[in-house]
């Protein structure tokens, strides 16, 4: 039998029982469209994070006080205790080659008040280069200006939120509030920005960081954002930051270097795993769609008993019988499938729609799986119906009315 | 031109052993017109299926055209049944979603032809079966008699030596009952073997040969040599 022959017979058969045909292309293609549709939505909950880290600068090293490592056996009674990350430290590592520019970090909480209103609020002690290094933007006045960042001045950068909550419909800026017990001008709101991890920007009083250590009564920075010339020196920024520190504290490696790399290589993987569980999840549906080709198939062999014993008394060997009933289930799975890639892209493409910030794609890995899953649960069900239908005694068959 | 030495066939019914067919011989020549008779359950249908290759017997051999068939492999049987031996159903057993140019080309379909070919030869052979106006009809738009008719043409489109038909009448009314035998009798005298499973003595009665089976054993075997009828 010709191959063209085949596939014109097989179209006519799944013409002639056209209700059992549709059934099955939903079944198979809505396995195939929750493959694409999920794998879509994890693929882009993980570019979604890589694009947030990405914004705050993917040049990015974190330099932390204290070490994450476990040490040798020191002896007990000479404890160590991590040594103050100063703002000295911080101005040290200004003079590193590959490092373009630092923000020395103080954060803590504190009351803040406007005529007899209060609330508290994260307090971030800062440099001018804060906003350059977290990419923020600044809605009205200025940010902290340029200034030695050891000597204290009493002026704050409200976000957004702060702004709204203490000054309502009055004019924040040039406004003094009241930060724990010091007094603060008002120089500069921050533009509302919601794309931020960790700290929630629009609810932030930046204030410069000798003033914030003051206010906190502590001389240990919280960290130091360290922002390296270019990506490819990231290691190289690493090694000297950690050379500068130790040298002064006196030998002490007593600092922890976070690159925004090892933080986006993580959250990359455990996204990852994320997705590829998803859509194991969801080719379970594609094997149950096989399993309901098989059914099928099977429903269809008896039901069309009489057909296979004439095509058998026709001189068709039974070969050419299970030929026929895989094709069958090939075309289905197959048309299955691109139907439910079909709607799965659309499914994607709504969601992108719906929600514009959010990278929706389905990644072509899993295009590929879910239609080679498809066909091949399709081809591997259909082979036990084929084969009993090539197994039919044609006696039997055309027995029967 | 077929020849059975001694052909057995048992069905195992339950604990029983039944005995189908009980050491059948028989020969019949090419061109002959044969009706195999009997009451139901008498092995008819079952030397019709071996004959046809449709079944294998338990014992005994079957010699067609010189070779014995008896025991070739599926594959092998499968092609000499495309190409020596024609069907005929009481049920036609014509493909329900097919046309009737379509359920006739099956056989051609099944064997490779080539479409172009294909189509000249159905063309003919309905022509020649008088359906030539109703070849693009499916089956459920045809009578009983014209499906039996898009069944003969099936039958006959690969120019086989052999048709057999069993009850090839039984599910029509008098009158196409005629027309069908008329449509076999005319590949009859064209010198094709034509056995006919019936139990109708009208039918028999135009028989050149009539077997007469009873409990899987030939009880008569008459040859009459009766002139055609109608022709």
């Amino acid at each position: 039998m010709r191959a063209a022959d085949v596939l014109r017979f097989t179209a006519k058969a799944l013409r002639g029982y056209s209700l059992r045909t549709a059934l099955m292309l939903v079944a198979i293609a809505i396995g195939v469209a929750a493959v694409v549709i999920l794998t879509s939505l994890g693929e882009g909950a993980r570019r979604f994070v890589i694009g947030e880290f990405t914004s705050l600068g993917t040049h990015l090293l974190i330099v932390l006080p204290g070490r994450s490592e476990t040490t040798g056996a020191a002896p007990p009674l000479l404890g160590q205790t991590p040594r103050d990350l100063t703002i000295d430290d911080a101005l040290a590592l200004t003079r590193i080659r590959t490092v373009r520019r630092i923000a020395p970090i103080a954060v803590g909480t504190a009351a803040v008040s406007f005529g007899r209103r209060d609330r508290d609020s994260i307090v971030v002690g800062s440099t001018s280069e804060f906003l350059t290094i977290r990419h923020l933007e600044v809605g009205q006045g200025r940010f902290l200006p340029p200034a030695d960042p050891r000597r204290a001045s009493p002026v704050a950068v409200i976000g957004a939120k702060i702004r709204q909550e203490l000054f309502g419909p009055k004019k924040a800026l040039g406004g003094w509030v009241r930060i724990g017990d010091r007094r603060f001008r008002v120089i500069g709101v921050l533009a509302s920005e919601g794309r931020s991890i960790g700290i929630d920007l629009e609810e932030v009083v930046v204030i410069p960081v000798a003033s914030a250590l003051t206010l906190f009564n502590t001389a240990s920075l919280f960290r130091i954002l360290v922002e390296a010339r270019a990506r490819e020196v990231i290691p190289q920024a690493r090694r000297s930051i950690i050379e500068t520190i130790q040298a002064r504290h006196e030998g002490e490696d007593d600092i922890t270097v976070i690159t925004q790399d090892a933080v986006l290589a993580t959250f990359d993987r455990i996204l990852r795993a994320l997705t590829l569980t998803v859509a194991g999840i969801a080719a379970i549906s594609l094997v149950v769609a096989g399993i309901l080709i098989m059914n099928v198939m099977l429903v269809a062999v008896s039901q069309r008993t009489a057909e296979i014993g004439l095509l058998k008394a026709l001189g068709a060997p039974a070969h050419t019988i299970t030929v026929l009933f895989v094709t069958e289930a090939g075309v289905l799975s197959l048309a299955g499938a691109l139907l439910g890639f079909m709607a799965g892209e659309a499914g994607s493409w709504i969601i992108g729609r719906a929600y514009p910030d959010f990278p929706v794609g389905s990644p072509w890995w899993a295009v590929v799986a879910a239609l080679t899953v498809a066909l091949v649960t399709g081809l591997v069900f259909s082979v036990l119906p084929a084969r009993r239908a090539a197994q039919l005694d044609p006696v039997q068959a055309l027995s029967r009315r | 031109m077929i020849q059975l030495k001694q052909i057995c066939r048992d069905f195992e019914v339950g604990d029983q052993q039944v005995h189908a067919l009980d050491r059948v011989s028989l020969d019949i020549d090419r061109g002959e017109y044969v009706a195999i008779m009997g009451p139901s359950g008498s092995g008819k249908s079952t030397l019709l299926n071996i004959i046809g290759l449709l079944d294998r017997p338990s014992a005994g051999s079957y010699i067609l055209d010189g070779e014995n068939v008896t025991t070739l492999p599926d594959a092998v049987q499968s092609r000499i049944r495309r190409d020596k031996i024609g069907f005929v159903f009481q049920f036609f057993h014509l493909v329900p979603r097919l046309t009737a140019a379509e359920n006739t080309e099956l056989p051609l379909v099944l064997a490779g032809f080539p479409p172009a070919e294909r189509r000249a030869r159905v063309d003919h052979i309905l022509e020649a079966v008088g359906l030539a106006e109703r070849k693009d009809h499916k089956p459920d738009q045809l009578s009983g008699g014209q499906r039996q008719r898009v069944a003969i043409a099936r039958a006959t489109i690969l120019e086989p030596a052999v048709i057999l038909a069993d009850e090839p009448t039984g599910n029509l009314d008098r009158a196409s009952g005629r027309e069908v035998l008329e449509v076999l009798e005319k590949l009859n005298r064209e010198n094709i073997t034509l056995i006919i499973v019936t139990h109708d003595p009208d039918i028999a009665g135009r028989t050149a040969r009539q077997i007469h089976i009873v409990d899987g054993r030939i009880d008569r075997d008459i040859a009459t040599r009766r002139v055609h009828e109608g022709g």
